[in-house]
């Protein structure tokens, strides 16, 4: 179980609940806005992407090698980005804030 | 504009409706919201259909769009299992399935495509023979495929939901044969090296690919046999159909929008009739970037023009001009696509070194970057999607050479 906190473009701040599964999912379940996951959350498309607060990485993990592609010449992306379809939620990450990243588009 | 006692009515609660509907609240839409399909399911993203809510590794209730409350927040009706028969433009109204008649404001058609159904001897009484396009489609198949003895499967067709389809029937246990009708797989939308590629990797998955096969005949029940213009027969307990689509039109031109294999639409959503807008799989486009009228099918698209037109029915005036992509999972291999290939006069293929097989197929009008395939290289559908944005002169030579290190410096033309 894991309480996570996103803070949407429009710096609104949304508390939800998980169990397991991945933040993405979790966070369209929750209707978090700007959090599309279009590709289902194949790590093909990166609109999860939000940028980890605080400093958290060592919770979240690191960016695997598909998502540091995908994320390296994304104008948005910084030290702090992950794609929230590969962060699964489990007891090591309750607590955590996630910022949704601006939208990149082509 | 004044919205409260307005109806916005959206046909089609699929990717383009549902993002419309969303869409229409953030722009500040205060009126009534109508959402309509004839599919019963709350509405559920298509890709996992050929994937992973095939093989049954994914409950389909992971793919709901958005779940029932937030429709209740948002304050929008959703109206499935009922089908718009009418279209009456000049009154601004609708007539459903049970006769009620409901008038609108703005009306947004996502009534988007369903499978074609080729001219085949028998294949409209065969027993077993599928066509992928819904949830209910999916389970069907997987319900067929469980009770089958032999689980002998033909799949006619070699595109992208063939393809995927059979990767996901392998998975399950079946003996998959795809019958192209082409010369190679993913003919229409893809370089013959691409073709090559997956070729060889579902012949290496032990799925059956028959090439130049021109389906005749479906035969026989409940053992089938499906035969071809050039004397073969193939047995199947199932067969699945998915040979592309047939735009979902019949509302349009009852309302006489202007059509071209797609309804038409201007850069806002706009068709020719005033307060009608059309989004999603069936429109056709002018796409800015290449110039020409396009139609597209894909959830990006679906997702991007119900923004579009949202924001358009809520008094803005916004462009959809962004580059189209897709993606493709099949077994372990992830196929990324951004772009549009067509009218390429030449094709570059960069291999990455290293035990996956890692690749990305560049394709050009002369020095024009046009689009690019990329399997199991994230890195080449980023910078390829940059590069095309950008009109950047790619050096053709050094992006062939794998000894130089894949980086935007090693690539752009000095």
């Amino acid at each position: 179980m894991a309480k996570i906190t996103f803070i949407t473009r429009d710096n609104q701040t949304i508390t939800v609940e998980g169990e397991s599964g991945s933040v993405m999912a979790l966070a369209r379940q929750n209707g978090v806005k700007g959090i599309e996951g279009e590709c289902g959350g194949v790590c093909s498309c990166a609109t999860c992407h939000v940028h980890v607060q605080n400093g958290e990485f060592s919770r979240t993990g690191q960016q695997g090698t598909i998502e540091k592609d995908l994320l390296e010449l994304n104008d948005h992306a910084d030290e702090t980005s992950r794609l929230c379809c590969q962060i699964r939620i489990s007891d090591e990450i309750d607590g955590l804030v996630l910022r949704v990243a601006e939208k990149n588009s082509f | 504009m004044e919205t409260e006692n307005r109806t916005c009515i959206i046909i089609g609660a699929s990717q383009a409706g549902v993002s419309c509907a969303f869409a229409l609240r953030e722009e500040g839409w205060a009126g009534r919201i109508l959402l309509y399909d004839t599919d019963p399911k709350l509405p559920y993203y298509r890709p996992p259909l050929s994937k992973t809510a095939l093989t049954g590794e994914e409950l389909m209730y992971n793919h709901i769009l958005k779940p029932l409350e937030l429709y209740r927040k948002e304050n929008i009706q959703l109206g499935l299992g009922i089908k718009v028969v009418a279209l009456d433009a000049l009154n601004k109204e609708v007539i459903l399935s049970d006769h009620t008649q409901v008038n609108y404001d703005r009306l947004v058609l996502a009534t988007g495509a369903r499978p074609f159904i080729p001219n085949i001897e028998g294949i409209q009484t065969a027993a077993q023979v599928f066509v992928l396009r819904t949830q209910q489609d999916a389970e069907a198949i997987r319900h067929a495929l469980e009770k089958s003895m032999d689980k002998e499967v033909v799949i006619i067709g070699g595109g992208y939901i063939g393809l995927e389809t059979a990767a996901s029937i392998k998975k399950l246990g079946g003996k998959v044969t795809v019958l192209e009708r082409e010369k190679r797989v993913l003919e229409r939308v893809t370089a013959p090296e691409m073709s090559e590629f997956f070729m060889a990797l579902h012949a290496e998955q032990g799925v059956h690919i028959e090439v130049n096969k021109n389906v005749v005949a479906i035969h026989g029940n409940p053992k089938q046999m499906v035969v071809c213009d050039d004397g073969s027969a193939y047995r199947a307990d199932l067969v699945i159909v998915g040979v592309g689509v047939l735009v979902n039109t019949e509302l349009a031109e009852q309302a006489k929008l202007n059509m071209d294999r797609g309804i038409l639409v201007d850069a806002s959503m706009r068709t020719n009739q005033e307060h009608i807008y059309a989004i999603g799989d069936c429109t056709r486009h002018h796409n800015p970037f290449y110039d020409r009228f396009v139609r597209i099918e894909s959830v990006q698209n679906a997702t991007d023009q119900g923004k579009i037109a949202a924001a358009a029915i809520c008094g803005k005036n916004p462009t959809y001009d962004v580059l189209p992509w897709f993606w493709s999972d099949q077994y372990d291999v992830k196929l990324q696509m951004v772009g549009l290939s067509e009218g390429y006069n030449q094709v570059v293929v960069r291999k990455e070194t290293g035990d996956t097989p890692s690749f990305s197929i560049w394709y050009f009008d002369q020095d024009q970057l046009l689009a690019v395939d990329a399997v199991n290289h994230a890195k080449a559908y980023m910078l390829g999607a940059k590069f095309i944005r950008q009109k950047t002169r790619v050096d053709k030579t050094k992006l062939a050479d794998n000894g130089l290190e894949f980086k935007p410096a090693n690539l752009v033309m000095a």
